[in-house]
């Protein structure tokens, strides 16, 4: 009789399961993974080490780059952080537009976690059906900041521009008939806010659709139920934080505990799970959601009868309109300034952390009064979440591996950084 | 808030006495820091007394002080920073500890929470902190094979090699680094007056 070892197999990094640059290196006994050892570093970029190198401002667009699904929550992480230091607190109409868009990224990441997730285990509608939302999404993005994801938008003091009054609409050409443009444009005929009311009107819906193919699909609750349990205990130890941690059974969120913004002015509610396991983290995400869009409709409904600033009148922290700087010297020079050489920020450490759709964001930034910072550290949640993969892989079949990647809702961006 | 963390330091200071080399609260944000001896039965404590009950690690990283304030730091070079969370108490802590020696050495967190694992690694390879005890200290963001410690302020930004394919060999090779570092703007110090009136406020309405 032959001798059977174990063997080692390289899941990734060009596998389509492992959602971006994962190698998992993965020591099978069988088909059962008796140890799962992930190699990250592939999309290492340095963001920190770079940010050390720029002033301040100019590390915003690095944050969209880095959890690339839910762009706006790192810069909200990053602006925060800033803010904190200077001291300063943004208009109120800012911090509504934040938290709307905070949660829109919320949906955004979602709905892409869901799409992907689901067709890493066999239900290729689901994509299907979450990628048709979050075109309507990134529209959004588009409206506000002029690009569909990398939108530094969020600046200290504020938000770079107000609401637009109207959408950018749909052009006929050779792949459009003026039939299909007039059906597309058909809700984007007021401003920006009503299209997202449009939006929040019409996702309920959706995210019944998504639970009719899912919540009671045998095949689904086959690959999810009992797969990759973490008990609440072990969550902490692992530090999990977001869904994963509210899966387990911790009813743990920084909207409602540390609340930042506008947060404690609005309803929602916060999910948990029981089992800890990938079905019950399923459903958290699912119901965040919904409790997303509810958020949204508050923050529609307050916008739309308050205006105001969006960003504070402070020529050393944010650029004085166009106007002002055609016939005010002061204010040419501020611009000058701020563009070349930037802000300096006191001395001092701060550490600041939000609700990222995956967990906790936090940055931790140590400034010696300098114009750049002295130490950038990002604390990515994806980086915590997979460094427990060995511990929720082990003893599972492979084919359980790619739902538990799916479960920590994995973006390279972010655990590389 | 913060009276609440000016209540938290005094307990603690209370507890830990001369254990702790600094102990200070600035809004809510607390720090503290330990003499690297001391480090693993402080966590310990902090960990399982029910009084801090900081049940999760929620960020340790590494910081290299060589350039701090353009050369006026004049402690340790290195520290570890270790950012903890009560999900009981809802509260948080900063930890910082020196590590001293050539390599810089310090005792690992991972007995004490699980999740010190990749994040000591991650300190280890960028900076080069060794952590003593710790079960499987290798590099983890950077290439296999990369040689020193990227986040070491005397490292490069631009990198010391750089990589391509080569056809003629059918491989990847590395070479010396070929484009030239370049600053943009200057990084520069300013006492900014703004600030400093802004801090003696905040004590005059602390006091």
């Amino acid at each position: 009789m032959p001798e059977i070892r174990n063997y080692t197999i390289n899941f990734g990094p060009q596998h389509p399961a492992a959602h971006g640059v994962l190698r998992l290196v993965l020591e099978m006994d069988g088909e059962v993974v008796q140890r799962a050892d992930p190699h990250i570093g592939l999309l290492h970029r340095a963001t920190e080490k770079l940010a050390e190198s720029k002033p301040y401002n100019q590390s915003i667009p690095y944050m969209d780059r880095l959890d690339y699904v839910s762009m706006m929550c790192n810069e909200h992480g990053y602006v925060l952080a800033l803010e904190k230091l200077l001291g300063v607190t943004p208009p109120l109409r800012a911090q509504y537009i934040r938290v709307m868009f905070d949660e829109i990224t919320r949906i955004l990441n979602h709905l892409m976690w869901l799409g992907t997730h689901a067709l890493d285990i066999g239900a290729m509608t689901v994509f299907l059906y979450c990628f048709r939302e979050r075109e309507d999404l990134m529209d959004m993005y588009e409206a506000v900041s002029g690009a569909r994801m990398h939108a530094a938008y969020y600046r200290p003091g504020g938000v770079y521009r107000d609401l637009p009054d109207r959408m950018p609409q749909y052009q006929p050409s050779r792949w459009r008939s003026a039939a299909e443009v007039a059906r597309l444009n058909r809700n984007r005929q007021g401003s920006l806010l009503d299209f997202i009311e449009d939006f929040t009107e019409r996702f309920p819906g959706y995210v019944d659709e998504y639970e009719t193919l899912l919540t009671d699909n045998r095949i689904w609750k086959q690959r999810t139920v009992g797969i990759g349990v973490v008990p609440p205990e072990r969550a902490l130890q692992l530090g999990f934080t977001g869904p994963m941690l509210r899966g387990s059974g911790i009813a743990w969120d920084l909207r409602k505990k540390q609340p930042y913004e506008v947060y404690d002015r609005l309803e929602f509610d916060i999910p948990v799970g029981t089992n800890g396991d990938c079905y019950d983290r399923y459903l958290v995400r699912v119901e965040e959601l919904r409790q997303s869009n509810r958020i949204i409709r508050q923050c529609v409904d307050w916008l739309r009868n308050n205006p105001g600033p969006v960003m504070l009148h402070d020529h050393k922290l944010a650029p004085p309109p166009r106007e002002e700087m055609k016939g005010d010297m002061e204010a040419l020079i501020h611009h000058f300034k701020l563009f070349s050489e930037g802000y300096v920020l006191p001395e001092g450490e701060v550490y600041t952390a939000v609700e990222h759709p995956k967990g906790e964001f936090g940055v931790y930034l140590v400034s010696d009064g300098a114009n750049k910072p002295y130490r950038l550290k990002i604390r990515a949640p994806g980086f915590a979440h997979l460094s427990a993969m060995d511990e929720m892989a082990s003893g599972h079949m492979l084919a359980d591996v790619v739902a538990i990647i799916g479960t920590m809702d994995i973006v390279f961006g972010e655990i590389d950084r | 808030m913060s009276r609440y963390y000016d209540n938290l330091a005094q307990r603690l200071r209370e507890r830990f006495g001369d254990q702790l080399a600094r102990c200070e609260a600035v809004g809510d944000e607390l720090t503290v820091e330990v003499p690297a001896p001391r480090l693993l039965p402080v966590c310990q404590a902090l960990r399982d007394e029910p009084e801090f009950a900081f049940a999760q690690l929620v960020d340790l990283c590494g910081v290299d002080y060589l350039e701090y304030g353009d050369g006026r730091w004049d402690g340790p070079r290195f520290a570890v920073v270790y950012h903890l969370l009560s999900v009981e108490h809802n509260h948080r802590l900063r930890l910082r500890a020196f590590a001293e020696g050539d390599p810089p050495m310090i005792d690992s967190v991972v007995p004490v929470w699980a999740s010190a694992n990749w994040y000591e690694r991650e300190a280890f390879d960028l900076f080069g902190i060794v952590f003593e005890g710790h079960p499987d200290l290798r590099r983890i963001l950077t290439d296999y094979g990369f040689i020193g410690h990227p986040f070491r302020k005397d490292f490069p930004l631009i990198g010391n090699v750089e990589m391509r394919y080569d056809p003629d060999r059918q491989r990847v090779v590395y070479e010396p680094v070929s484009i030239e570092p370049r600053v943009n703007q200057p990084r520069v110090i300013r006492h900014d007056h703004r600030y400093a009136g802004r801090r003696l406020e905040e004590e005059a309405g602390d006091a």
